[in-house]
């Protein structure tokens, strides 16, 4: 077994090497993604091995890169299309939830667009305004779109690939700030056994408190657990992963035992992520439950300057307080 | 076309001897058939290129048929739309000879990317003329496989193919379907207020940097919904073209067979490896944008009366008679075929049965969804629950 010790960055890199090399159709397009390899690097070196046919520097402007990508998937290529920052997506937004997101179910089931758009995204990478937001809920509010998100170097080698290898359109959301963090990599798995990828998974068992989170805050999470250990708090950690679908069955099982929820997640809370959580967790799980669904989240303002996202982003403190909280009840 | 390669066209930097100036004497509006029936040899434009169309008897018959067949089949659509048969109809009224020109250039291998208005170039694909119908009728989302017919869906939202077109003419490159006569190539339909989007701007940065085997092809009815070509361009469209790094040429819409040439031209030169191309289609849109719509609110009826005077199958009817290339039965005959196919496309359009409510699961997923999975069977059981009941 090949395992190695790879960046989340370097993982997806992997993973979208071994795309292009198991089928001639896999493309990637995008702004910066050739010579300069992305502005993360994590294209770096495919242009060079795959050639500016398969790696694409688009023109600089999204709706295009999506548009476009929308024809050749209609010709029967899988682009991959890399929006180099969360806050430059919405210029794309109308292909994407107006043809990207509704080809298939239009066409009666004729047309397929199996693509992947790769969107960088959360803060905490100390940026300028429109490069640190997280837009995952436009995307998951919307049919036709499935929307996943790595926390870690082995699901982002893996769950990549299993994104490409997809019909279905796929958004899929890289925490940024997670790029730099090392994990170890079994590159030889074989894709088909892989963990699905539009499951959910527990990466801490514990008894007392379920915590929903995905993305950048998962690492957040697990930090505040083993700080909650030390205080004989055991919050069993669950990384969704999917975010459309959602995979809850962990969840309902887990609040089941524990009958306290918290949801974590960087974007704001109104209308967001954590509201069909804690939804739809009331719905199968009103009798088990010591406490209100809390969430914890970025606040309702616009992404604010860079000196004072500690501030604005979830951290470990925020989540040990609402964890506190569910106990107040 | 009934068969054949009847459209010849030669790219030459010599002005051709014999063509001579359209009959509106501007030289940078192609046209073959004056408004009278008058036929003009060949159009050679400013840049050299001429155009000329070189049809057998038969064919123009043809072309004729097609004109004749899609005007009488949209106005069916109209009546369809007025008794409550259909909720919506966009009308192609006067444009029948910017579609049918530009639909018969097409070869069978280019793909075609429309707006929600070419139900032309659909017949010219081939495409049961019901099958627009039933997306304006409710009870589908358009119907026919775009890679069948080489043909896309219908596109609602204003220049967003242009993008789809685009994108699928890089992949001819990428597939190395350029360079020959049997190359491919793709056409974007859009409309003049469908200039001002980001998106078709964009089309045409990316068809221009890529080199890609697409012809745009601009139908400038004159009016977006209410809104007159003076609220979308200080320039006249086909002119945008060399902003880009592309060839434009102006064609008379209302002319089928220049509507042919410079279509059949910028579709080979694509093919051959030419790049895009911008074909701004001079028409006018005779009825309402859509049956929504009271053009009356903003347009005067001289304007229209003037454009009524170039119909473009009135300058057909006029040729072939001049030319005695078709008589008086076989005006006849296509009428009553028009009528017959109009009939038998109204009885299947209220024939069309209403979807089961269930299938709107359908299809939303490649590879499903268990959260759809969920809801159809909650809807199921819901529906269920009534079975035995009054309602």
């Amino acid at each position: 077994m090949a395992t190695e010790t790879l960046t989340l960055g370097k993982a997806l890199n992997t993973g979208l090497r071994r795309a292009l090399e198991n089928d001639p159709k896999v493309i990637i397009m995008g702004e910066d993604v050739g010579k300069l390899g992305g502005v993360f690097r994590i294209t770096d070196g495919l242009q060079k091995d795959f050639g500016d046919q398969r790696v694409i520097d688009t023109p600089l402007a999204e709706s295009g890169i999506i548009g476009t990508a929308v024809g050749l998937a209609i010709r029967g290529y899988r682009p991959i299309c890399e929006i180099q920052f969360d806050g430059f997506v919405y210029p794309a937004y109308d292909q994407i939830v107006s043809q990207v997101a509704k080809m298939h179910y239009r066409s009666g089931g004729r047309l397929s667009i199996p693509m992947v758009i790769r969107i960088p995204y959360g803060g905490g990478i100390g940026a300028v305004e429109h490069h640190s937001e997280s837009p995952e809920a436009y995307f998951a509010h919307t049919a036709g779109l499935k929307v996943v998100t790595c926390a870690n170097p082995q699901d982002a080698y893996v769950m990549i690939q299993q994104a490409i290898a997809s019909d279905d359109p796929i958004v899929f959301l890289e925490p940024k700030r997670r790029y730099w963090e090392k994990g170890q990599v079994d590159l030889d798995a074989p894709l088909s056994e892989a963990y699905p990828l539009h499951s959910a998974r527990v990466v801490r068992p514990g008894t007392d408190v379920t915590v929903l989170t995905y993305g950048p805050m998962v690492r957040t999470c697990l930090e505040a657990a083993t700080a909650a250990a030390e205080d004989g708090r055991e919050l069993e950690v669950i990384d969704l992963r999917s975010l459309s679908p959602l995979d809850l069955t962990a969840a309902y099982e887990s609040v089941q035992r524990t009958g306290r929820a918290v949801v974590v997640h960087e974007a704001p809370s109104n209308i967001g992520l954590g509201a069909e959580l804690a939804a739809r967790i009331t719905e199968k799980c009103f009798y088990s439950l010591e406490s209100p669904v809390l969430r914890v989240t970025g606040f309702d303002t616009p992404y604010p300057a860079a000196r004072v996202e500690e501030e604005y982003l979830p951290d470990l403190d925020r989540v040990l307080d609402a964890v506190d909280r569910t106990f107040g009840w | 076309m009934a068969k054949g390669d009847p459209g010849g066209t030669t790219r030459s930097r010599r002005a051709a001897p014999r063509s001579k100036k359209g009959a509106t004497g501007d030289p940078e509006l192609v046209q073959l058939l004056t408004p009278d029936g008058e036929r003009i040899e060949s159009h050679t434009s400013p840049d050299g290129t001429e155009y000329r169309v070189d049809f057998t008897d038969e064919e123009y018959r043809g072309l004729y048929r097609d004109l004749v067949l899609v005007r009488k089949l949209d106005a069916e659509a109209t009546a369809l739309q007025r008794q409550g048969e259909l909720g919506l109809w966009a009308s192609l009224l006067g444009q029948e000879a910017a579609q049918v020109g530009s639909g018969r250039a097409l070869r069978t291998q280019d793909m075609a990317f429309p707006t929600y208005r070419e139900h032309g170039v659909l017949y010219c694909r081939g495409i049961d003329p019901i099958m627009p119908l039933g997306l304006f009728r409710g009870v589908d989302q358009g119907g026919w496989d775009p890679n069948e017919f080489k043909f896309n869906m219908y596109t609602i939202v204003i220049g967003a193919q242009t993008l789809h077109a685009t994108g699928y003419a890089m992949g001819i490159t990428m597939d190395g379907k350029t360079g020959t006569d049997d190359g491919e190539a793709a056409i974007a339909y859009f409309g003049d207020g469908a200039t001002s989007q980001g998106d078709v701007n964009e089309a045409f940065v990316w068809a221009s940097v890529f080199n890609a085997p697409l012809v745009f092809f601009c139908q400038n009815n004159q009016y977006a919904i209410s809104e007159p070509l003076e609220r979308q361009t200080r320039v006249p469209l086909y002119q945008r073209a060399a902003g880009f790094g592309f060839p434009g040429v102006r064609v008379d819409g209302n002319d089928v067979l220049a509507s042919y040439a410079v279509t059949r031209t910028a579709l080979d030169n694509a093919r051959h490896g030419q790049g895009p191309s911008l074909i701004e289609a001079y028409t006018y849109r005779m009825g309402a944008h859509t049956t929504s719509d009271d053009p009356t609110r903003y347009r005067i009826a001289s304007e229209v009366e003037a454009w009524q005077a170039k119909d473009p199958i009135t300058r057909v009817k006029a040729f072939l008679e001049k030319q005695q290339i078709a008589d008086a039965d076989f005006f006849a005959e296509v009428d009553e075929q028009a009528r017959r196919e109009s009939v038998h496309l109204r009885e299947r359009v209220l024939d069309m049965p209403n979807p089961e409510p269930v299938t709107m699961f359908d299809h939303v997923y490649p590879n499903g969804s268990p959260l759809l999975d969920e809801q159809r069977a909650q809807f199921t059981r819901y529906m269920e629950s009534f079975e035995g009941s009054a309602h």
